[in-house]
């Protein structure tokens, strides 16, 4: 069998690099008002799409359950805030949603 | 003190820890199904440490694509890390920065989100426990998994891993409740991802790093008018 060892290294070459440099650059200097208003954006819309994005590329029997399971945690963290237990009832439902649905 | 935010940080990476446990136990399955040796394996997770990207390229190695576009692909995949770790740069000016590139290799989707969303508790002992537990959930998830995964039941690997999805939504959804604005940026970001999607001109990766930049600049440009007003 070929050696997938050159192939690891560049994957993490390339998965590091992105994580490091921003960070290693942005740090400690003055940013401008416009890109430091933009980068504070960025966690809300990067869940959104991801958000999105995982029940647009589930598999078509399981987009109910993610819809289910991501509709339930979203509910009880808009109420009580509390993400462990948002989390928790949203496995809960998915599992009880998977074994009764598909 | 330090104690205290150990503490809040193992609280606050549970979610991540019980989530990326069964889709690393996936991976490691798959790939021992890919015909992956266990030490690369391994290595995928400890190195890489990248679970989109892993997956994938898995899939590639089964359809005989070359190291180079597997390795270009990953890069495409991973660039969203760059605006993940832009924002935490702003958050993060004040941290000893013989630590940034060991933080830095902590910064996925999740970690990155339940950072964001403790500003008020960042510091070193707080990240890095996060870090260092989800990737400790993800390496040995994926040893577990090559291991012994043929026990654990589907369905019950398919609802934990919509357990992340689950913890994005239970970070966004408390700050929507707050404000406007982040109710309208979502919903923005919601349309713009889904208009990228459905077009297909972006292969995947591309629409998720253009759908966060276009969204996020429409956040400035509006936000900013509403100001002036």
């Amino acid at each position: 069998m070929k050696s997938y060892l050159p192939l690891i290294i560049g994957m993490t070459l390339v998965t590091y690099l992105p994580r490091l440099i921003p960070l290693a650059l942005l740090n400690n200097r003055n940013i401008n008002k416009s890109l430091k208003e933009f980068l504070l954006y960025i966690p809300y819309t990067s869940l959104s799409i991801l958000i999105i994005r995982g029940i647009l590329t589930a598999a078509d029997g399981m987009k109910i359950v993610t819809v289910i399971g991501v509709g339930i945690a979203a509910i009880i963290s808009y109420i009580k805030g509390n993400l462990v237990l948002s989390v928790l009832a949203g496995i809960i439902l998915s599992f009880l949603t998977i074994n009764t649905l598909v | 003190m330090t104690k205290d935010r150990i503490k809040e940080g193992i609280i606050a990476v549970l979610p991540i820890v019980i989530g990326y446990f069964p889709i690393a136990m996936a991976f490691g399955l798959l790939s021992k199904n890919t015909d992956v040796t266990f030490r690369n394996t391994s290595l995928l997770s400890v190195m890489v440490y990248a679970g989109a990207s892993q997956f994938m390229a898995l899939d590639l190695i089964r359809a005989g694509v070359s190291a180079g576009s597997i390795i270009l692909a990953t890069f495409l995949l991973n660039l969203r890390h760059m605006m993940m770790s832009a924002s935490l740069a702003v958050e993060f000016q004040d941290m000893n920065k013989k630590f940034l590139p060991i933080v830095a290799f902590g910064i996925t989707d999740e970690t990155f989100s339940v950072i964001s969303f403790n500003k008020d508790k960042i510091d070193l002992p707080f990240v890095l426990t996060i870090n260092i537990l989800a990737y400790s959930s993800w390496a040995l998830g994926t040893i577990a998994g090559y291991l012994v995964g043929e026990i654990l039941p589907a369905s019950l690997q398919s609802s934990l891993s919509i357990g992340l999805y689950a913890m994005f939504a239970a970070l966004l959804f408390p700050e929507i409740k707050k404000s406007k604005n982040i109710l309208f940026l979502s919903i923005i970001s919601a349309v713009v991802y889904v208009i990228l999607f459905y077009s297909k001109i972006f292969t995947s990766g591309w629409d998720i790093i253009l759908g966060i930049i276009i969204s996020s600049s429409i956040g400035v440009v509006i936000f900013r008018k509403n100001e002036e007003e």
